[in-house]
């Protein structure tokens, strides 16, 4: 088993057509993944290393019967394409896109209430099943197959922990990507939730960084629900208050959001937190030992 | 992106929020005739910086005569303010905002901000006006009054109503604090603001509500369709490497160590600094070179990153996703073709095509210490760093 995606994903990519896209469709391909249809507005009956590229998302999914897309439109339309997946029934959307306004994902997350569509990121990296399916921009590469689920924030520190686990000889069951945008669609205990009902999952990475309160929320989750080991990381630590790191959702302000109070709770709530970036792996392994122990 | 108050209030009349009559003054003649047009027995003059805590600095002035507004104007205009938000260097005033004196019966703070647990924007509240508001959140949380606005339809009377009846405001007042709350959420709303804060809100002897002060701060990911906000930039008030940074789609920030970092992903840089900090070391900067940088813009930050004069060794450090290395190795080849870099670097490269990353450094003549981890090149920097010093 596996979260979110598997060898049964039908995958339809938003905004083929795009530079980005194209390099994309083609390292996921070559990985695996079962890419069945593109849509740019206009390029209908074009093809995408061999992908057929049709006009709409509804279309794409009565061609193909996609049940799963990734969206790498510019920030400026990426609303409208996540509302599109959406309205199609499309049941998963990852959204890579950054730099999208907060105003637009506001009404977004509105519009998804009620839905049965799960929106992950957008500014996120995207979300991989070793050896069955990669969806997203990561370097499939890094990866190995196995029982290790990996959730984060940040794009890059996904890799470093996926990296680290692989040579330490732990593969990885799903790495999901939730994206650094202050508004997204998944959250921590979203994906928290499916790797403690995953039977593939024996233990978890959570990265989090500075900024908001989503990594307290899940801290308080796991003290009380969660059966699986889990290590964390926070990044930020040497982070000044009132800057904004790079991704709109990386900030302190209000004295809230600190790497300290968020290190603090998690550790409360019995998650291992690894001293620096290199050592999320070990730190895992030691706690699993300890746990079997 | 933060705006001046005066701007801030300028778009406060464009949706009808009351505000004192007012001027921006750039020269002492600019300051002393916009206080002859007020013609108020009582004139306000306040130095503009893209900071809060400008009155305990002694940036805002209460003026009796013409005379008065000429020695305040001459004092603030060049003078640099240091307040809690501004750091130790402070910020030179440039601008002045020549306003009426207002009668003050009473203060209140209202703000729009989004709140990050829910995704929604709420209204909030409070009778301490004039003070901190963190501080109020901090010692007295529950004085803070909030609505949570449903983006499908707005703020509603009622939610307005609510928080005025919550302040205790009179019953003539109740009325132009709904109509002035609705229109704070339609300006949040058409300029996809981040944060609108008035502190003080005002009661006037009268009974009128006036907005004494505008603090507002925009949506960078939303300018490019807010041509009217984007003319208020003032690029004075930013760290001109920043600006700099900013125009090669960089993200920058200046810290005061001495380890330039260059890296990809936003959570990876803050990591990058954190571990250099593990090892005795200290960040010169945050530098998110972002995912679809160019040869050009990586061959630019490296240039940034050297223009610092405190900067004695550099990090990069990239695991590449939609990011290849061999535009991150291109651009830092580029780059050493036109500066000249004498202190030490070292580069740790990983992820979407790093054979050949590595292999376009290892071609050059770009003297390179390689690192092959982020643990790895953290030591080596920081040791390499204190050897030159």
């Amino acid at each position: 088993m596996s979260i979110y995606v598997n060898q049964d994903t039908k995958l339809v990519v938003q905004g083929i057509t795009g530079s980005t896209a194209k390099f994309h469709t083609k390292l996921m391909k070559e990985y695996g993944t079962n890419i069945v249809a593109g849509v740019t507005p206009g390029k209908e009956g074009e093809t995408v290393e061999g992908v057929p590229v049709y006009n709409t998302v509804a279309e794409a999914v009565q061609e193909t019967g996609a049940n799963a897309s990734v969206i790498y439109v510019p920030a400026g339309v990426a609303a409208d394409a996540i509302l599109e997946a959406t309205e199609s029934k499309i049941e998963l959307v990852i959204c890579i896109t950054e730099h999208i306004p907060i105003g637009d994902m506001i009404r977004v997350k509105r519009y998804l209430e009620g839905k049965d569509t799960v929106l992950i990121g957008p500014n996120c990296p995207g979300v991989i099943t070793p050896d069955q399916c990669k969806i997203g921009i990561m370097p499939g590469y890094i990866h190995k197959k196995g029982h290790i689920g990996v959730v984060s924030r940040s794009g890059t520190l996904t890799y470093e922990a996926v990296h680290q686990l692989s040579e330490l000889g732990m593969g990885q069951s799903t790495a999901v990507g939730i994206g650094g945008d202050p508004v997204n669609g998944t959250s921590f205990i979203d994906v928290l939730k499916k790797f403690n009902e995953d039977s593939d999952t024996h233990g978890v990475i959570m990265i989090g960084e500075i900024g908001g309160t989503q990594e307290e929320e899940a801290a308080k989750w796991i003290k009380e629900n969660m059966k699986k080991p889990v290590a964390g990381f926070i990044s930020g630590v040497t982070a000044p208050p009132g800057k904004r790191m790079g991704h709109a959702g990386a900030i302190i302000s209000g004295g809230k959001g600190t790497a300290e109070e968020k290190i603090k709770v998690m550790k409360a709530a019995g998650i291992a937190i690894a001293d620096t970036p290199s050592t999320m792996g070990e730190t895992l392994v030691s706690l699993m030992k300890n746990r079997r122990s | 992106m933060n705006i001046h108050e005066y701007q801030g209030k300028e778009l406060f009349r464009a949706y009808e929020i009351p505000v004192p009559r007012g001027q921006v003054a750039f020269s002492i003649d600019e300051a002393v005739s916009a206080a002859k047009e007020l013609d108020s027995p009582v004139v306000v003059v306040k130095a503009q910086i893209h900071a809060g805590g400008r009155g305990k600095a002694g940036g805002v002035k209460i003026a009796k005569t013409t005379e008065e507004v000429r020695s305040f104007a001459k004092d603030l205009l060049g003078k640099t303010l240091v307040t809690h938000q501004t750091g130790e260097a402070g910020q030179v005033t440039q601008r002045l905002l020549v306003e009426e004196g207002v009668d003050i019966q009473k203060e209140y703070y209202a703000g729009l901000v989004l709140n990050r647990d829910t995704g929604r924007v709420s209204l909030m509240a409070s009778k301490e006006g004039g003070m901190d508001i963190e501080d109020v959140a901090k010692s007295t949380p529950e004085k803070i009054l909030y609505e949570e606005i449903d983006p499908l339809v707005g703020l509603t009377s009622f939610q307005g109503r609510r928080i005025a009846f919550g302040l205790g405001l009179g019953k003539k007042v109740v009325k132009q604090a709904v109509n002035l709350f609705q229109n704070l959420y339609k300006l949040y709303l058409e300029t996809d603001a981040s944060i609108i804060e008035i502190n003080p809100l005002i009661i006037t002897g009268e009974e009128k509500l006036i907005a004494l002060d505008a603090k507002l701060n925009f949506d960078d990911n939303a300018l490019y369709r807010q041509e009217r906000i984007r003319s208020y930039r003032d690029e004075s008030e930013e760290d001109p490497k920043e600006l700099e940074a900013g125009k090669y789609d960089l993200s920058y920030i200046a810290l005061d160590g001495n380890i330039g970092c260059m890296v990809n992903g936003a959570g990876l840089a803050m990591a990058t600094m954190d571990i250099i900090k593990h090892y005795g070391g200290s960040p010169a900067n945050f530098l998110d070179v972002g995912g679809s940088a160019t040869t050009e813009n990586v061959s630019n930050a490296f240039k940034i990153l050297l223009s610092d004069e405190n900067v004695n060794g550099v990090f990069v450090n990239i695991f590449g996703g939609i990011m290849k290395c061999d535009v991150i190795a291109s651009g830092i080849v580029e780059a050493l073709e036109t500066v000249k870099m004498n202190v030490p670097l070292v580069v740790r490269l990983e992820g979407t095509n790093v054979d050949r990353g590595r292999e376009i450094l290892e071609n050059s003549t770009a003297e390179v210490i390689s690192a092959f981890s982020m643990d790895d090149g953290a030591q080596k920097i920081v040791e390499a760093t204190k050897e030159f010093q």
